[in-house]
């Protein structure tokens, strides 16, 4: 148990060098230079040439990486080349906006997939059983951000029921920030229950097949109480996969969502700054999503072994 | 397992089996909707109703007619003709962005179940570290170096599909190194290249192909989501996402700007969707009969 | 005569329009060990669901099941399987009639400790004050089944135990609320033969000790005859032949029931030194043929086949259903 632990923290944190080296390549191996691209192209080279000291960007490319990922290591991301802030306090307010917002959307996603899911598979061979998975297949196909755009011109427009977006802090107005997370939450919710209920379906219906439920009804279990008690379980593990998966998948729909909604996430930042030029805290979103990424995924390795006893020894 | 973004979830086991009936109906009402997007693609190439580069003023924002079947746009441009140009940027960036995912990463996948097996496993974890970096993030990062474009999209997008590919190739072909007539074909002294072309990437194919529509799904997803944020087709190239952008100031005004497009977008992915899950049941020999 | 644990009339099973079973008789009395023989696809196991109230939601059951438990406790407990609806059916599983069955690997839930699962099926039927009270006892009965270091077994996942083990567990899960009826199904047909026979003599005392009926399924003639009192023999979804094992097994009448134990015994060879078989293979459900569904297998059959052969003895509980009945001689 405590070997397999150990094996999984080793490949995150291999994980995390590595791709930390990746990031760096990507925005240093292209052409283009940093300062150039962040000055425009009117600037003369003596202010580029200055720009470039300043960030350290005339040292050696292993020594830029080792300064870079050392400041990351101390929580420090640096100050930007064009605003001169510092890096690190915007991305964690940022962060906790996106967080807030892929949180209610897992929410969403969770009560919507678990008991249309399970009652799919309990009613696969029924009409209302077909009926929803074919509801579930159109929603698996509609992007979240079209999602947002549909909600918005019924939801906002034509029943002026919810703000079309915008942002408030929770400790500022409660009301407020309910009404107008909404909207967002769901269009990201929406499609991803939509994903999530045919997994649920499937590991449901995996579940209903095998002998140990029939046991359990043997024992005098309810159906329903067998599936609770002993189904539900080794459904999880299909279920867990598919939720850190997508985890990820929402961290990166949520850029999207906050461009619809005007919300001032860490999406928001990355693109504004995409527009900007600023490159460098172009790398250090990047890097701050690919990091909760790995870390989502670490999480749901530690936890199929929380999950799976059979895991705990056994070598997948 | 370390997975990510959409695209890693088609790793995943097929949800749910179908009956016979099931996959062939599946097949067909994919089959139609790709093949309808497709032949409206070809036909924009030589015609289309109207012009859409050109801009008519006295037009802005029509409703639908006998004239402009879709209404026309803020330009006073035919909806309809810019929706069936507009297939063409969906088709194009799903193609060679899922092209060169498949040149990458089924040569990877075969690679990794060939070389020892120490080796393999160097392959694929890196091959999985890869999935940390979702399309869109990567489109993102490289459209910040170097300038929004359709080729920019197409390379990280096909970038970020890669390891899909190589991860199902790679299971399939564990299992055909360790058929009979692999072992017979090695015992007799074959080379692994001729073993490699010969034995293993036909019986991979069908899994590929699989792999490939569920892909190209995610592609047109993934270009739709950039080209909405002004990232993916520049303006004046017709795009079912730029669509979506353009419209989107207007939707207090004519909300059908954005359904029409919208309406697009999900029937294509649909119809991968749809596609890939009766492709992948037909290939399935585990499909049960009803009874 | 004591009284039955479960008695099964006239049960008639149909998906769709295609018989499953057909007119199966089954009675067990109290203290009685039964046990149901056939090749498989005669519709063994189907009748044991039907009993525990199991059969899958697309097959159709008519006829009767009655269970009654035991009077423990004063109120003794009568179950009309078939009409009754799925509260009164749980609180029968488990508690009335326990029931083992073939597969010890994928029987238990591989998630939780097998003393929890042990301990459940008390605290689902409330036969003990509390969940500590069902861990303690759940000990006990891992103890009694032969497991070495119970408290240590009950602790472990059903993935850390041997395929035996895994199926004294389960015998010591369905002995656990004492049941009136215990029903085995292949129970041992999965586990090495030199575990069998311990499995065997698990179940056997288990339901003397509590004066249980035992209803044991199996396509195994020898472990019958060790194992049991009666025998009923099924084909094609019909009880074909029925009565005391001694008198069936040395004086078959049904020639079905004949060739069956002419193929299991390996002293008995025909004249030219193979082993006595019987021709052809069970047709698949619903593919059997009218009037005797042995007739197309059967080397005596004659046009008379054709219509269905009536059931020649004493009761349901002993005779035969066959045209040319082997002479009792």
């Amino acid at each position: 148990m405590l070997l397999r632990i150990a094996e999984r923290t080793a490949v995150f944190l291999v994980s995390l060098g590595v791709s930390s080296a990746l990031v760096f390549g990507f925005m240093v191996l292209l052409p283009g230079d940093p300062a150039r691209v962040a000055l425009g192209i009117n600037a003369t080279e003596v202010d580029v040439a200055r720009l470039r000291a300043e960030f350290g960007l005339d040292r050696p490319l292993g020594e830029q990486y080792l300064s870079w990922t050392g400041g990351l290591v101390r929580a420090d991301l640096g100050t930007s080349y064009i605003s001169r802030a510092e890096i690190g306090p915007q991305i964690a307010d940022r962060l906790q906006v996106s967080l807030i917002l892929v949180a209610a959307s897992m929410i969403i996603a969770v009560l919507l997939a678990l008991p249309f899911g399970t009652l799919m598979a309990v009613h696969h061979r029924r009409a209302s059983g077909v009926v929803l998975s074919a509801i579930s297949q159109v929603g698996v196909a509609v992007p979240a951000f079209l999602a947002g755009i549909l909600l918005i011109s019924v939801f906002a427009v034509h029943l002026r029921w919810l703000p079309s977006g915008g942002w408030t802090p929770p400790a500022y107005d409660p009301g407020l920030f309910l009404r107008q997370l909404l909207l967002p939450a769901l269009s990201l919710g929406l499609v991803q229950g939509a994903v999530l209920t045919r997994y649920v379906r499937s590991a449901v219906l995996e579940v209903l097949r095998e002998d140990f439920l029939r046991t359990a009804r043997a024992k005098g279990l309810t159906p329903l109480r067998a599936l609770v008690r002993h189904g539900l379980r080794n459904a999880a593990v299909p279920v867990v996969t598919v939720l850190g998966l997508q985890l990820a998948t929402l961290l990166v729909g949520a850029v999207v969502i906050e461009r619809v909604f005007v919300i001032p996430g860490l999406g928001s930042l990355l693109l504004d700054n995409v527009g900007n030029r600023d490159l460098i805290v172009v790398q250090d979103v990047v890097m701050v999503l690919v990091v909760a990424v790995l870390l989502v995924n670490f999480v749901v390795d530690l936890l199929y072994l929380a999950i799976d006893p059979r895991l705990r020894t056994a070598s997948r | 397992m370390t997975g990510l973004s959409r695209g890693a979830e088609a790793l995943l086991p097929p949800p749910g089996r179908r009956t016979r009936r099931g996959t062939e109906a599946t097949l067909l009402v994919g089959g139609v909707i790709i093949a309808v997007i497709v032949l409206l693609a070809l036909v924009s190439l030589v015609w289309t109703p109207y012009d859409t580069g050109e801009i008519n003023p006295s037009e802005r924002l029509a409703l639908s007619s006998d004239r402009h079947w879709l209404g026309t746009d803020k330009f006073g441009r035919d909806v309809f003709s810019l929706l069936m140009v507009g297939s063409q940027t969906t088709l194009l960036v799903g193609l060679v962005s899922v092209g060169v995912a498949a040149l990458v990463g089924v040569p990877l996948g075969i690679l990794s179940a060939m070389v020892p097996k120490w080796w393999g496993e160097v392959i694929i974890r890196a091959n999985d570290l890869l999935l940390a970096f979702p399309a869109l993030l990567l489109a993102i990062m490289l459209t910040a170096v170097h300038g929004q474009g359709v080729v920019t999209a197409m390379i990280a997008i096909g970038i970020a599909t890669i390891p899909s590919f190589a991860r199902v190739v790679r299971s399939g072909a564990i299992g055909v190194m360790k058929t009979e007539y692999v072992l017979a074909a090695r015992a007799a002294g074959r080379r692994p290249l001729a073993i490699a072309l010969r034995h293993v990437l036909p019986n991979v194919a069908s899994l590929v192909i699989v792999q490939a529509s569920v892909s190209f799904a995610i592609a047109v997803l993934a270009e739709a989501a950039l080209s909405y944020l002004g990232l993916g087709a520049p303006p004046g190239t017709p795009s079912w996402g730029r669509m979506l952008q353009e419209g989107q100031e207007l939707l207090f005004v004519a909300p059908r700007l954005e359904v029409f497009p919208g309406v697009a977008i999900a029937l294509a992915v649909l119809g991968f969707n749809l596609l890939g899950d009766g492709l992948r049941d037909r290939f399935d020999p585990r499909l049960e009969d009803r009874r | 005569m004591t009284a039955d644990v479960v008695r099964v009339r006239d049960l008639v099973v149909t998906v769709g329009a295609k018989p499953l079973l057909v007119d199966v008789d089954v009675t067990v009395h109290r203290g009685e060990r039964v046990g149901l023989i056939g090749e498989s696809g005669s519709g063994k196991s189907l009748t044991a669901l039907a009993i525990m109230g199991l059969l899958p939601e697309d097959l159709i059951p008519a006829g009767s099941v009655v269970v009654t438990g035991h009077s423990g406790g004063g109120v003794q407990r009568v179950t009309s399987v078939l009409e009754a609806g799925e509260p009164a059916l749980a609180a029968m599983r488990g508690r009335d009639v326990a029931m083992v069955f073939q597969e010890p690997m994928t029987a238990l839930n591989p998630t939780m400790r097998v003393g929890a699962q042990v301990a459940e099926i008390m605290t689902i039927h409330r036969t003990v004050p509390d969940r500590g009270a069902a861990a303690r006892r759940a000990v006990e009965l891992l103890d009694r089944v032969g497991l070495p270091d119970p408290a240590d077994a009950a602790r472990a996942y059903p993935h850390q135990l041997s395929g035996g083990q895994r199926q004294r567990v389960v015998v010591a899960m369905a002995l656990a609320n004492d049941p009136a009826l215990l029903i085995c199904d292949e129970p041992t047909t999965a586990l090495d033969v030199t575990v069998q026979a311990l499995v065997l003599d698990l179940v056997v005392r288990g339901v003397e000790a509590r004066d249980a009926g035992l209803l044991f399924i199996t396509h195994d003639l020898a472990v019958v005859a060790s194992v049991c009192e009666r025998v009923l023999v099924m084909y094609g979804g019909r009880v074909v032949e029925a009565g005391e094992v001694q008198e069936v097994f040395t004086r078959p009448r049904h020639r079905y029931t004949r060739g069956l134990i002419g193929a299991s015994d390996l002293d008995l060879t025909r004249p030219d030194g193979k082993l006595y078989t019987i021709q052809g293979s069970v047709p698949s459900s619903g593919r059997f043929p009218a009037g005797c569904v042995f007739r197309n297998r059967c080397t005596h059959a004659t046009t008379e086949c054709e219509s269905l052969p009536p059931w020649q003895g004493s009761g349901p509980e002993q005779g035969f259903a066959c045209w040319h009945p082997v002479m009792a001689s």
